[in-house]
């Protein structure tokens, strides 16, 4: 679904990432792992359009999205998660899921300003839907809450419905276990296994060992840049190359 | 959502009653330019406060909205309420077209950039003396009128703006709880996430610039009609400052506090003599010492004040007993 | 006087002014560059060097030499009190609240001179008589001849004082990376301090030099302060001969546009300058490469 051609990405003398290429199968969750500094989040920056790629081509579906804008790909399926979340701090709960549907209403500046008859039916049932994803990720008791004071735990919960409610055929997560303790972990395991039987393709940038290798269908490793390796969680863990990464060679 | 509706009804009715308990004329005529100066504010408050883009350009709007409905009307003879459309509309089309430009910048940038564009109309102003008049203004703007009905008076006059004023601020209300406000106050807090959500930021930036312009220029028509003398020293650098502060001061992302801001800062020279000669000094602290200590503004205040006597009264309540 | 006459006419005042511009100019990117901020204020340091100039000089009829040292002092000073009361309590606001501090700032200063000084426009005698000189077909003043040699001297030791001294080492390495700066050890607070010092001291210099020729009065800062500004963008915001270079076509430009088009105009010359720079290439004229100033 999601193809990756050779990216590379040079910052003044330092290659960030030199000729990457891998794909995400649709209905799957792929798990981009690496070391420190092997340019994952690099990676997720550039295919989301936050930063230019030096060469290489990304596809989706095999609709070249290479170098577009973020708004762009948002439209065309594609939603990402930060790794230090960025909700919308002075609005509640609720406001930050209901942002995550604005490109699934079309009211304007005038039949909003107005209030016209399709508009309030519409902001209703944008309201409905957000109530809907915040049980789905379960944190609909916080709806009324001020963004800015949920627990970090929570917050994570609600940026992954912020983006489930654009809509996404695949959903990009930069590091979605960063600074979740292990019980929280687990839960975020089990949300996007959920997630993907809803049919959303999942990429999974992460630390946590543990977690991709217990729910990722595929699993790329990276290293300094380079692709060090890819296949399914039990044929990574048994490459060699990859234990010596990690391990350090000696 | 009926809450909100319930506090404009009341502030409504306040607004229109409040002719019947004063008796200076003089008062009356300064509570019109409240008005009018509510309306900008309003217009620069959904942009600076909601999107959280700086304009130092709003005195140009306004202006351009005064002068186009003044030289079509006084010079070419036009109805004066043609001539208010065709202004707004000109002003609109004029700030969407430089809009796309010039909100690609941020920050100090765009506060510059504003400010170089407001000069710029304040040189035409002054210099295309042929049309504008020049330095020393421009006469004899028609009033307007509906049918019999002339707007001669400071009360009719109080009743034509404050109508308008009102109108503007309910809008302005509902398209800020409306999908657009939110995506507007998401672009404020973290663009980038906006984007991602799928916001089209730079789209709806340019929007809401053009909204604020319309308000103005359409508060400059009425200015033009009401006053019926323009002259380029109201449309200066220094009214778009005042504009800020009267922005700053009512509470950013408060339309109330707008509303708030203007009858302060237009009351307060009125009555304290003064003032007038301080008014800069005024300003330049006021901006200073909200953005530092109450940015939220005046409404944030009173929020505060009003949580902070709530919770002191259980305690006196416990002690009395 | 004949075309070419009148040309080189326009040249010389142009550079003249040019100059003038590139000095405030300077201050900005010296500020700039140590803080991310653009400091709205930096044209009311103009306008308080010339007011403490003519408080000095004219008033109080001291020296030359010392009016000037006690101008650009006392500018400099509230240059700093500025940073201190104002911009330092607020380093962690959002980037809003640093822009309308700034145009507050800019707004007090300039209301506090109105109160002290009034609003009337003030002369500055020309510091070695108003006598004008005759340089192939064009008139100089000597205040021009002042006012070039002074800008020149000031921008060699700006250059020498950023390349060589071991506080303009510092300046630069925040300039790169603050939060790096920090980390070896350079006092990153007092740099800033620094740079609002010389910014505004640069700034007052050029507004003492130039105000035999223009007058001055308490509001002329916003509109020096934005041609600066317009020097700095046309500079790419370097604090080098970028510039310099900036300020120097500006006044020219501003010059011919004044003679050949309407003097009336000549300010919406700068003004339509400075938007196209912003929208077309705010980058600056001189500098290649991407800016994240958009």
């Amino acid at each position: 679904m999601l193809d990756i051609h050779g990216i590379t990405c040079v910052f003044g003398g330092l290659t960030a990432l030199d000729d990457v290429s891998f794909s995400a199968r649709s209905g799957e969750i792929t798990g981009v792992i690496g070391p420190n500094g092997a340019g994952k989040t690099t990676l997720l920056n550039i295919i989301t359009g936050i930063y230019t790629r030096t060469a290489g081509r990304i596809t989706l579906d095999g609709r070249d999205i290479s170098g577009l804008p973020p708004e762009r790909l948002t439209r065309l399926g594609l939603v990402r998660t930060f790794q230090n979340i960025e909700l919308f701090g002075k609005m509640s709960v609720l406001e930050n899921v209901m942002v995550g549907l604005h490109t699934r209403s079309r009211s304007g500046f005038l039949a909003c300003a107005c209030k016209l008859p399709h508009h309030l039916r519409e902001e209703r049932r944008i309201r409905e839907q957000a109530l809907e994803l915040l049980e789905f990720v379960g944190i609909v008791d916080l709806a009324g809450t001020a963004a800015a004071n949920l627990p970090f735990g929570k917050g994570r919960l609600l940026e992954i419905a912020r983006a489930l409610a654009v809509q996404p055929r695949i959903m990009l997560m930069d590091e979605p276990a960063a600074g979740l303790n292990s019980r929280e972990t687990w839960q975020l395991g089990d949300l996007i296994r959920k997630i993907r039987e809803t049919g959303v393709t999942v990429v999974l940038v992460e630390h946590d060992m543990e977690l991709v290798m217990d729910i990722c269908d595929a699993i790329v490793v990276l290293n300094l840049g380079k692709k060090l390796a890819e296949g399914t969680p039990r044929q990574i863990q048994e490459n060699p190359e990859v234990i010596a990464a990690y391990l350090g060679d000696e | 959502m009926r809450r909100e509706l319930i506090k404009f009804a009341l502030f409504a009715a306040v607004v229109l009653v409040i002719p019947a308990t004063i008796k200076g004329g003089y008062l009356l005529n300064v509570l019109v330019f409240v008005g009018i100066n509510t309306m900008l504010a309003v217009g620069l408050n959904l942009l600076l406060g909601f999107a959280g883009q700086i304009s130092l350009g709003q005195a140009a709007f306004y202006g351009l909205g005064a002068y186009l409905s003044g030289i079509l009307t006084a010079t070419y003879g036009w109805n004066p309420w043609t001539a208010m459309a065709v202004a707004a509309i000109a002003v609109g089309i004029l700030a969407f077209v430089i809009g796309f430009p010039i909100l690609k910048l941020k920050g100090h940038y765009l506060a510059m950039a504003t400010l170089g564009f407001g000069i710029i109309i304040y040189i035409v102003f002054n210099e295309y003396v042929d049309v504008t008049g020049g330095p020393s203004g421009f006469s004899g703007v028609p009033g307007l009128s509906l049918g019999d009905l002339h707007f001669d008076s400071d009360l009719k006059s109080y009743y034509l703006i404050w109508t308008m004023a009102l109108l503007v601020m309910l809008l302005a209300v509902n398209l800020t709880q409306s999908r657009i406000g939110r995506a507007l106050r998401a672009i404020h807090d973290s663009e980038v996430a906006a984007r991602v959500l799928g916001v089209n930021a730079r789209l709806l930036k340019v929007q809401v610039f053009t909204c604020s312009a319309i308000i103005s220029g359409l508060a400059g028509s009425l200015y033009a009609h009401t006053v019926t003398f323009i002259s380029p020293s109201t449309f200066g650098f220094h009214f778009s400052v005042e504009l800020l502060t009267m922005v700053i001061i009512g509470g950013l992302g408060s339309i109330y506090g707008s509303c708030l801001g203007a009858a302060l800062l237009t009351l307060l020279p009125e009555f304290l003599r003064t003032f007038q000669d301080y008014d800069i000094v005024v300003y330049g602290l006021l901006l200073i010492i909200m953005t530092m200590f109450l940015p939220g503004g005046l409404v944030q205040g009173f929020e505060l004040l009003w949580m902070g006597m709530r919770r002191l009264r259980p305690g006196r309540a416990g002690r009395n007993a | 006087m004949d075309f070419s006459q009148q040309l080189s006419q326009y040249l010389l005042s142009g550079l003249a002014t040019g100059a003038i511009y590139a000095l405030i100019g300077l201050g900005f990117a010296i500020i700039y560059n140590s803080t991310g901020i653009i400091n709205f204020a930096q044209g009311e340091f103009v306008m308080l060097g010339g007011m403490f100039g003519v408080y000095f000089y004219t008033v109080h009829q001291f020296p030359l030499v010392a009016a000037l040292l006690l101008a650009v002092l006392c500018a400099a000073a509230s240059g700093v009190a500025f940073e201190r009361l104002a911009i330092r309590p607020m380093r962690r606001a959002p980037p809003l609240g640093l822009v309308i501090i700034t145009i507050g700032g800019s707004i007090l200063v300039r209301g506090i001179a109105m109160l002290v000084w009034g609003k009337d426009t003030h002369a500055l005698p020309g510091f070695s008589g108003d006598e004008p000189i005759i340089l192939s077909g064009a008139t100089l003043l000597p205040q021009h001849l002042w006012i070039f040699a002074l800008t020149v001297l000031l921008i060699i030791a700006n250059k020498l004082f950023f390349q060589y001294t071991i506080t303009g080492k510092a300046l630069r390495a925040c300039a790169v990376n603050q939060r790096a700066a920090g980390l070896v050890g350079i006092d990153v607070r007092r740099m800033v301090m620094f740079s609002f010092l010389l910014a505004s001291g640069m700034g007052a210099l050029a507004g003492i030099i130039v105000a035999p020729l223009t007058m001055t009065s308490y509001d002329v800062g916003i509109m020096l302060g934005l041609k600066g500004f317009c020097a700095a963008i046309i500079g790419g915001m370097s604090n080098g001969i970028g510039t310099v270079l900036g300020g120097l076509l500006l006044g020219v430009l501003e010059a011919l546009g004044a003679g050949l088009i309407s003097s009336g105009y000549k300010d919406a010359v700068t003004f339509i300058i400075l938007l196209l720079i912003l929208f077309l290439r705010p980058q600056g004229l001189f500098s290649r490469g991407e800016s994240e100033r958009v």
